[in-house]
């Protein structure tokens, strides 16, 4: 399983990288969540602008079988989507934790990053 | 404890992702379901349907047993043809959707739904005043289908078999010892994905072997085994029914279009006297194909509406189609204003949002053009 030792994960299969200012994150979905979904064919997300409560639903991932709602890792505003999701939602299936990263998010609370896991406590919950 | 195919370690070697169906840990889908499914439209597919269940109906009163079972006529089968029917209850309601193949004037093999075996049986039974034999074989046959535009020259190249020859809805029967060493099988040109192709029954020791040499020619011929997934999607966009989805015995055959396989003037059978009843009735609702308009891909369940935003039915399934790209479904429609028309506008509730969708007539993903 291919998991970055740089991103901070969630239980709900998110990964969540934190900018080099430290204001803003980046969040996509693990590769054992795209892995476990199958063809992604769309992803919907809240507009640029929402704020959200860690733990609330930020969008829904379909895939061809499956439908996934999407869960804020921590809370924030929303600052920017990956607009290539729009034409190609597969680049979720194919770089989950590069060109396939969905939101961008004005951190409201560094502190929640603490509650993320690392690699090795992510890898270990879904092995 | 879930079941296993004779080919569990195969999907497995192969990476599937395997899932609980009708008992059965099955794979739903080894490369991903969209290459499975285009691979079965453009080139080929195989799929492990072992799950299936196969019934046999033996004796000089077997003909006239099966015949009083299901909807279509059975008296108009040679020896080597199959048809596809229902089997109903005595009010009209659908208990499974089958296959009836005729091997000889007293033995016929139905294969019916894996998750309805145990209770097809216990209603044929039950209705078997003329006491023909009733064998419920499925733990011993294994079923592979091959499907897609080149399934037959794929397993042309494997046996002496002349599989151009078999008619649509015919079947042979090889030689003992003459097809992968099989005792028994039947290779017929039957499927569920809206593409030519075969559907062979062999006894269950055989199915690894035969699985192995069609998957020895798959790269030049561009097949992919495919899972339960792929032929969800295949069937869903050719518009066939999945019974608990689209039929059950809450539904009839004239509001699911299955009109053709209830022969009302074959003679009496179970369900007859009802069907005719319904039969003389208005449909209050239809089964209508769906394609999305736009974005949003339709489950089951999800709420039909008319424009005006007055209720119209539900999905019965629903997917996201690997040709049009689209949101598909198969949904219950209220029959009134045109509605259940091909080119009908309706909306479509997915999560709360409306979305536009237009009536098609299947096959969805061969949509005529519009000028």
């Amino acid at each position: 399983m291919n998991l970055p030792d740089f991103l901070s994960y969630t239980s709900d299969h998110e990964w969540v990288r934190l900018d080099d200012e430290g204001h803003n994150v980046t969040i996509g979905i693990t590769d054992f969540a795209q892995s476990e979904l199958g063809d992604i064919v769309f992803v919907e997300l809240e507009p640029v602008g929402d704020m959200f409560e860690q733990g609330e639903a930020f969008g829904v991932v379909e895939a061809v079988k499956a439908v996934s709602d999407l869960f804020m890792p921590v809370s924030g505003t929303i600052v920017e989507h990956n607009e290539m999701l729009e034409n190609q939602p597969e680049l979720v299936n194919v770089e989950p934790y590069s060109d396939g990263w969905m939101i961008k998010v004005a951190l409201k609370d560094t502190s929640e990053l603490d509650d993320l896991m690392s690699a090795e406590e992510y890898a270990a919950m879904v092995s | 404890m879930l079941k296993k195919t004779q080919l569990y370690d195969r999907h497995l070697s192969l990476g599937a992702h395997m899932s609980a169906f009708a008992g059965f840990d099955m794979p739903v889908r080894y490369q991903g379901i969209r290459a499975e499914h285009m691979a079965v439209r453009e080139a080929a597919g195989l799929f492990d349907v072992s799950h299936m269940g196969q019934i046999f109906v033996m004796g000089d009163e077997a003909g006239a047993l099966v015949q009083h079972l299901v909807t279509n006529d059975v008296s108009k089968l040679k020896d080597g043809q199959a048809l596809y029917t229902l089997m109903c209850n005595h009010d009209g309601g659908i208990l499974d959707d089958l296959l009836v193949y005729r091997l000889r004037d007293y033995a016929y093999m139905l294969v019916v739904n894996a998750a309805n075996t145990k209770e097809d049986l216990a209603w044929m039974q039950a209705n078997n005043e003329r006491e023909a034999m009733l064998h419920d074989t499925s733990e011993h046959i294994a079923l592979l289908a091959l499907q897609g535009p080149r399934s037959l020259d794929i397993m042309a190249r494997l046996t002496d078999i002349p599989v151009h020859d078999i008619p649509p809805y015919h079947f042979v029967r090889p030689a003992p010892g003459a097809f992968f060493g099989c005792e028994k099988a039947i290779v017929a040109r039957t499927g569920y994905t809206g593409e030519i192709g075969l559907e062979i029954y062999v006894e269950r020791e055989a199915a690894g072997r035969l699985w192995d040499a069609i998957m020895q020619v798959r790269t030049p011929l561009g097949l992919l085994p495919a899972g339960l997934g792929a032929r969800d999607t295949l069937r869903l966009e050719a518009g066939y029914c999945l019974y608990g989805n689209e039929i059950d015995q809450n539904t009839h055959p004239f509001e699911a279009r299955l009109g053709w396989i209830t022969k009302l003037n074959k003679g009496p059978f179970i369900g007859r006297d009802a069907l005719h009843a319904i039969e003389q009735q208005p449909r209050d609702r239809l089964l209508c194909g769906l394609i999305m308009n736009g974005r949003g891909i339709p489950r089951r369940s999800c709420r039909v509406f008319d424009t005006a935003g007055k209720p119209l039915g539900h999905v019965t399934s629903g997917t996201h189609s690997p040709v049009l790209r689209k949101g598909i479904a198969l949904a219950y429609i209220e029959r009134r204003d045109g509605l259940t028309r091909p080119g009908a506008q309706v909306m479509v509730d997915v999560r709360g949002r409306a979305h536009p969708a237009t009536v098609a007539r299947p096959p969805l993903h061969k949509q005529p053009k519009v000028q």
